[in-house]
């Protein structure tokens, strides 16, 4: 527990630090980034002295002025969110050095680096409190902190809008969990965590409201499916290794919080359950289809985003429904898969947006149509992005393909020992899951393809050099991670099976699960793909000195130009016509050629959140109207005010005494 | 005791002075008279608890800031901006007189409901508080100059050094010196930008002061 104090310490002192240097950027740059790059190190060093001291540890002081507890609590549960955290934070720390040096005027070094500590230390805080005061003064900084490093290049329109959203969205959501929280230390008579075991005995209307409270709250942050409307504007508008921190690990502490109040409240009815899976498979449908509309690498990347955080929930909502009809090792087997994604997520979502801002850092666009032949330019880069790209695909031998195939296995067995309605619902999310699945493999296949492959198509990308080692290493380490999860899955299902046994008491199966054979079975057929693909690798280098290069055959036209080749939009055209409903296909807009002689034509494709234009502008659009005849009563003289706070408080004052 | 009709007595005087400030227009004699009304309430902690060094400090201090130090610095802000009167009050000085008596009814209404300790219960403390409380905040709403805010502000204070003669023992000294330290930091500021607002718009009053509103 000290060790991870001394890296809050570090992480919250090198933000002020920062500030304080603001005048010289330099200086400022530096003492931001060791304390980020120390904060980091220091904290992933205190995970693993917590892991090995094994039990659960607290620490609290009581603060009475101000009527809360700094209360933390290190468990199994808040270690599992613990460990990635630092992790990405240094490898974001890393990372920015070189990223932002190059993108950024001076002078906003300070600003950064302050609130990059800051959201670290507070997502760090967020696991760890034991209180729920203390929790949302911790989750509060962690939205401000995240929204001011949303809007670091604030001089453009486009950004500030972003951030705008992401502030209004993520305060949207706090709402709920004061109501939440107030409402539990109510039942409970005080915000201490430890006090809310008393949930467990509540009436299940009171159970569900909470329920409902929490996954609205913690579902806005954690981009859960109509609420994520924030997410693909933020994630563009952020530098790329706040994307990576944000996606990463930042939206899942939204998750940890479902989990947490999870173990607060008594066993949640099947519905419960259903209605988590249902908006968790809907939400990685809806996702996927819009990251394979989009053009912009970065939303691409971010509705990607919805589209893992949607499978994780469908992992944590079939968990419940199964334990909840009585098949707790199916709820184990999700549970587990759900659990080893948000981890995997982390790293891989990770690795591609720190590999997609080493493209864009190179070619200075977002637009996939404009880059092209970056593989050639930027080798370490494009291989790195390749195999993030095959991780999210869920491929072997990569750790995307365990986490994902824990949940087929769990649906699987759902549809095999369950008959009727309910085996049928299984097997439709199996339908859906293996959807989703291939649309992951048509929207990164894309991005690889258009982005790496072929001919620059722009003069940017054509003079693309490779990233710095600053840059480069954060993403391989990450990769490595990635590919160590994927060979040795054994190696994390420890750590996770003790979370899924905090969450699921009771059942005692957790442990099982990673010793079965297929699971070692699989490391093992995991390494020998990965030799294969080696070898072929390197007889395919052996042989490459005897090709020759050659222009690209033009169908017999005699002008080719990289205009003629395949486009972002064109590239995902035929799986969006066949495969999705009208609503999901982006929308197109044709100039045809016309006449004999036809002049320039053009075609425009635009894939829009429907539930952000369709649903939330007008919602909030309808309260608005409503709202205005609110305004008369802001006068705009101090005098009226006054009067509005003296009635206000002789109103508090006569309802607090004189029932007395 | 002879002291507990002293000490009435010098409520009931600060009541008067309450209605006094809220029924009179004139500038300067608003400020002597909260300043009288200070210099007043300065003697309480004396009288209430002896002569303990923590009663004396505060009544010192207390006496120095609001008997002089403030008034000085009051009187000094109204020649420089030279204005005497309150021209337009939001509502007539007849009635906020009216309405400064009815809050002040309305207190010891108030503070015949309060479950008070018995040693408390025939004090004038609490009512005498709460309706300077009240006149207090009744001047910040019905003026509109910001020297006349001040002097709100400074009632309001009086009001609430009156109810923290209840807790004296309760309360730590530093509380009080910090409540003292706020106005007198308060009423530099308000000094300030008095000074501020007349130079930009040629008049200090406040409702003028709502282009900010948006």
């Amino acid at each position: 527990m000290d060790i991870l104090f001394v890296s809050l310490a570090l992480l919250v002192g090198g933000g002020f630090l920062s500030l304080a240097l603001g005048w010289s950027s330099k200086l400022s740059r530096l003492a931001g980034m060791w304390s980020g790059v120390a904060g980091g190190v220091v904290g992933l060093w205190a995970c693993i002295d917590l892991v090995r001291a094994g039990a659960s540890q607290t620490f609290a002081i009581p603060w009475p002025t101000a009527g809360i507890t700094i209360a933390l609590h290190v468990d199994t549960l808040a270690l599992f969110f613990l460990a990635p955290i630092f992790l990405l934070t240094l490898a974001c720390a890393v990372y920015a050095t070189s990223y932002l040096h190059a993108t950024t005027r001076g002078g906003q070094y300070a600003y950064h680096w302050f609130f990059f500590n800051l959201l670290a230390a507070s997502m760090a805080l967020v696991v760890i409190a034991a209180n729920g005061l203390f929790f949302l003064v911790a989750w509060e900084i962690m939205a401000l902190s995240s929204f001011f490093l949303v809007t670091y290049d604030y001089a453009n329109e486009e950004v500030r809008r972003a951030g705008w959203l992401y502030l209004i969205a993520t305060h949207c959501g706090t709402v709920f969990l004061f109501m939440f929280f107030l409402l539990c230390a109510g039942q409970c008579g005080s915000f201490d965590f430890v006090a809310f075991t008393a949930l467990k005995t509540l009436p299940q209307t009171m159970t569900m409201l909470l329920f409902g409270l929490a996954l609205i709250g913690f579902g806005t942050k954690a981009g859960l499916f109509p609420l994520h409307v924030w997410l693909p504007d933020a994630h563009p508008a952020a530098p790329s290794h706040v994307s990576a921190l944000m996606s990463g690990v930042m939206i899942k502490t939204g998750i940890y919080g479902i989990m947490r109040m999870l173990t607060w409240l008594a066993p949640l009815p099947a519905w419960g359950g259903a209605v988590i899976f249902t908006l968790g498979i809907i939400g990685a449908l809806f996702g996927i289809a819009m990251a394979a509309g989009q053009t912009d690498i970065k939303r691409s990347l971010a509705f990607s985003s919805v589209e893992n955080i949607g499978i994780i929930f469908l992992g944590i909502g079939v968990s419940l429904f199964a334990s909840a009809i009585g098949q707790p090792a199916i709820a184990v087997l999700a549970m587990t898969g759900a659990m080893l994604h948000i981890w995997n997520h982390a790293l891989f979502k990770g690795l591609l947006f720190l590999g997609a801002g080493s493209l864009i850092h190179a070619t200075t666009t977002r637009e996939l149509s404009l880059m092209g032949g970056l593989l050639r330019r930027m080798p370490i880069t494009g291989s790195l992005v390749i195999a993030g790209s095959l991780a999210i695909c869920a491929l072997p031998p990569l750790n995307g393909f365990v986490s994902e195939w824990f949940i087929y296995l769990g649906l699987l067995k759902m549809g095999q020992v369950s008959s009727g309605s309910i085996a049928l619902l299984a097997m439709l999310l199996v339908v859906f899951l293996a959807l989703v699945g291939g649309l992951v493999l048509i929207t990164f296949s894309r991005l690889v393809g258009i982005a790496l492959l072929g001919e620059p198509r722009c003069p940017e990308a054509a003079s693309a050099h490779e990233a710095h080692w600053t840059m480069l290493t954060p993403m391989a380490v990450l990769m490595a991670c990635c590919l160590l999860f994927g060979l040795y899955p054994a190696l994390v299902l420890r750590t996770v099976s003790r979370v899924v046994d905090l969450l699921l008491p009771g059942s005692h199966l957790a442990a099982a699960v990673g010793q079965g054979e297929p699971l070692s079975s699989m490391g093992r057929l995991a390494t020998l793909l990965l030799v294969c693909i080696t070898t072929l690798v390197m007889l395919r280098w052996q042989r490459a000195a005897k090709v020759r290069r050659m222009p690209t055959w033009g169908c017999g036209f005699p002008l080719v130009n990289t205009r003629m080749a395949y486009t972002a939009g064109g590239y995902a055209e035929l799986a969006q016509r066949s495969l999705l409903c009208v609503c999901l296909q982006p929308k197109v807009a044709i100039a045809p050629p016309v006449g004999l002689f036809p002049q320039a034509s053009r075609l425009t494709m635009a894939a829009h959140d429907l539930m952000f234009s369709r649903f939330f502008q007008p919602l909030f659009r309808h309260v608005a109207d409503r709202a205005i005849t609110c305004r008369g009563l802001q006068a705009g003289l101090l005098h009226i005010y006054i009067l509005y706070i003296f009635i206000a408080t002789a109103l508090l004052l006569g309802l607090v005494l004189l029932p007395l | 005791m002879d002291f507990q009709a002293i000490i009435n007595g010098i409520l009931l005087f600060v009541l008067l002075l309450n209605l006094f400030i809220l029924g009179t227009s004139r500038l300067g004699t608003c400020i002597k008279m909260v300043s009288l009304q200070g210099a007043l309430l300065a003697l309480l902690p004396v009288l209430m608890h002896g002569t303990p060094y923590h009663a004396l400090i505060l009544s010192a201090s207390a006496l120095l800031l609001k008997g002089a130090l403030i008034p000085w610095l009051l009187f000094r802000a109204i020649r420089e901006v030279r204005i005497r009167r309150e021209i337009t009050p939001r509502i007539g000085f007849i009635a906020t007189l009216l309405l400064g008596a009815l809050t002040t009814a309305a207190a010891f209404i108030f503070s015949g409901q309060l479950p008070l300790l018995p040693e408390h219960q025939h004090s004038l403390i609490i009512p005498g508080s709460l309706a300077t409380l009240c006149a207090g905040a009744l001047l910040l709403i019905t003026r509109s100059t910001a020297i006349t805010q001040v002097l709100g502000y400074l009632m309001f204070e009086n009001g609430i050094f009156i109810f923290g003669m209840l807790f004296i023992k309760a309360m730590p000294l530093m509380i009080e010196a910090g409540v003292l330290l706020d106005m007198l930091v308060a009423i530099f500021v308000m000094g300030i930008v008095m000074n501020h607002i007349n130079r930009e718009f040629s008049s200090i009053n406040t409702e003028q002061l709502s282009q900010l509103k948006e």
